[in-house]
């Protein structure tokens, strides 16, 4: 069957992951309400945006309890720079939002505009991958859970723990699938035969 | 290896990438860092730094102009969000000196005062990214061609009348379906009917819609506004005098970044638009001096 990605679609590149997901042949339904997680899902993406923003929205719209839970009870999450940034136990300087997975975060570790950039890098078990770097986050350190996927510069740049899979570059933006197709086969899939 | 030796010089891609990270938000105008910190507080994804809002230019009369540098560092202090400051069309060393503050967004706005009444500034020549205002298809993908990575209505701004916004997304949209329904050997007479480069109209005629992101912007002033201009198509909302000229700034902004998320929600945008006290009085269409739409074409 199918499996159904909900995209948390409060602000930010939700379309662009609806995208890179359907190519995958998966489906994918945006998550707007609290009312959108009764559905059944196999798995949640935090796309990129402002996490202020959707960090604001998720308590204003009565989703942050429901979303935390499910995320804490092993519902595969994947999430992209602001979605990172949700997901961290630790935010430098900042609010923490979901705080589920055990890794410090810098915001706007690069600067502002002017700092963004791309270049190409080694993801662990996924290989070569092109990172779109916008106003980014990098991960400062990661607690025992959890294990480093790639860094830049010697920063962390992506990450995982259990079914959860972090990158501070935004996969949603460029044409390869790599990262989208990594998170369905050893997290979303895998754990749907596992069940 | 650093990280600058990794960059590559495509700064244009990694500016629209900026703009579509600020999709299905809300950029709000601020004069201080206090109504900065409101903003974002609010649910602001970026916020516009000037040294008047727009009803208050429009007030005030006379000419308006980039805002003092040192007021917009300290904007960008107060908040972690994106800040935005706008030049007048055509001031090219307005531009630079952005630049040189390590400003996020360019706005180059129909509501300064222009200073060149020919040429817009040549955006391609800067490394910051710029945000235009387009009436129609026509002015969009002038802009675009100069470089701007992102469009937003040019509605008229600071009169908390949203029909201008309203016409001009239409238009917009109306245009972009009729190209896509064009055969390939009619775009070379409509590029030169809407005066821009074919290959840009190609790209709009391809894919359904303009090659950079597009917001509303101009007389938003009720989340009931930012709806309408989100289901007529906006990527996102500009929203200026609206919050900081009404009775409660904070409640209005949470209220309309709301309503810009959850648009097609009939309840929802019911129960944010309760008690939100005085919206901003409003000038009609008709009752105002200077258009500034017509600024710029």
């Amino acid at each position: 069957m199918t499996p159904l990605l909900g995209v948390l679609a409060l602000q930010g590149a939700f379309a662009e992951h609806e995208a890179m997901f359907g190519k995958l042949g998966a489906a994918t339904v945006e998550i707007r309400q609290s009312r959108d997680l009764d559905q059944q899902l196999d798995a949640i993406v935090l796309p990129g945006g402002e996490s202020t923003v959707q960090g604001k929205l998720l308590r204003d719209l009565g989703m942050f309890d429901r979303l935390r839970e499910l995320i804490a009870n092993g519902l595969p999450v994947f999430g992209t720079c602001a979605g990172l940034l949700l997901l961290a136990k630790h935010v430098e300087d900042g609010d923490t939002h979901l705080a589920v997975m055990d890794m410090t975060v810098k915001r706007n570790a690069y600067g502002r505009q002017l700092g963004s950039f791309f270049t190409r890098a080694e993801v662990k078990g996924v290989g070569d991958v092109p990172m779109t770097f916008i106003r980014a986050p990098y991960i400062e350190s990661v607690g025992e859970g959890a294990e480093v996927l790639a860094r830049v510069d010697g920063h962390i740049v992506a990450a995982q723990q259990n079914a959860m899979l972090v990158t501070s570059f935004h996969p949603e933006l460029n044409d390869d699938l790599s990262m989208h197709r990594y998170f369905l086969d050893t997290m979303v899939l895998r754990r749907r035969s596992g069940a | 290896m650093g990280i600058l030796a990794l960059m590559t010089n495509d700064r244009y891609e990694l500016n629209k990438n900026l703009a579509q990270m600020l999709k299905g938000g809300v950029i709000m105008d601020v004069t201080t860092p206090e109504q900065a910190e409101i903003a974002q507080d609010a649910g602001a994804c970026a916020v516009m730094a000037l040294e008047r809002i727009p009803a208050d230019i429009r007030a005030a009369g006379g000419v308006s102009r980039m805002s003092d540098p040192k007021m917009i560092r300290g904007i960008q202090k107060a908040v972690s969000i994106p800040v935005m400051a706008k030049v007048r069309i055509g001031h090219f060393v307005e531009a630079q000196v952005l630049q040189a503050l390590d400003i996020d967004y360019i706005d180059e706005s129909e509501v300064l005062t222009p200073a060149d009444d020919v040429y817009h500034i040549d955006k391609t020549q800067y490394s910051v990214p710029f945000v235009c205002g387009a009436k129609n298809l026509g002015e969009a993908l002038r802009r675009i061609a100069e470089g701007a990575s992102m469009i937003r209505t040019k509605g008229e701004p600071g009169t908390g009348d949203v029909v201008q916004a309203v016409r001009h997304m239409r238009e917009m949209n109306r245009q972009i379906r009729e190209v896509a329904g064009l055969r390939e050997d009619e775009l070379f007479e409509k590029a030169k009917q809407l005066e821009v480069p074919v290959d840009l109209l190609r790209s709009v005629h391809d894919n359904g819609r303009l090659p950079v992101v597009n917001f509303a912007a101009g007389g938003v002033a009720t989340p009931a506004d930012a709806s309408l201009m989100m289901q007529l198509g906006a990527e996102g909302v500009f929203v200026g005098s609206g919050i900081f000229k009404s009775g409660d700034p904070a409640q209005r902004a949470t209220a309309i970044v709301q309503a810009t998320t959850n648009y097609q929600d009939w309840d929802l945008v019911a129960r944010v638009s309760e008690g939100l006290g005085e919206a901003m009085v409003g000038i009609n269409e008709g009752e105002i001096a200077v258009l500034m739409a017509e600024r710029g074409k």
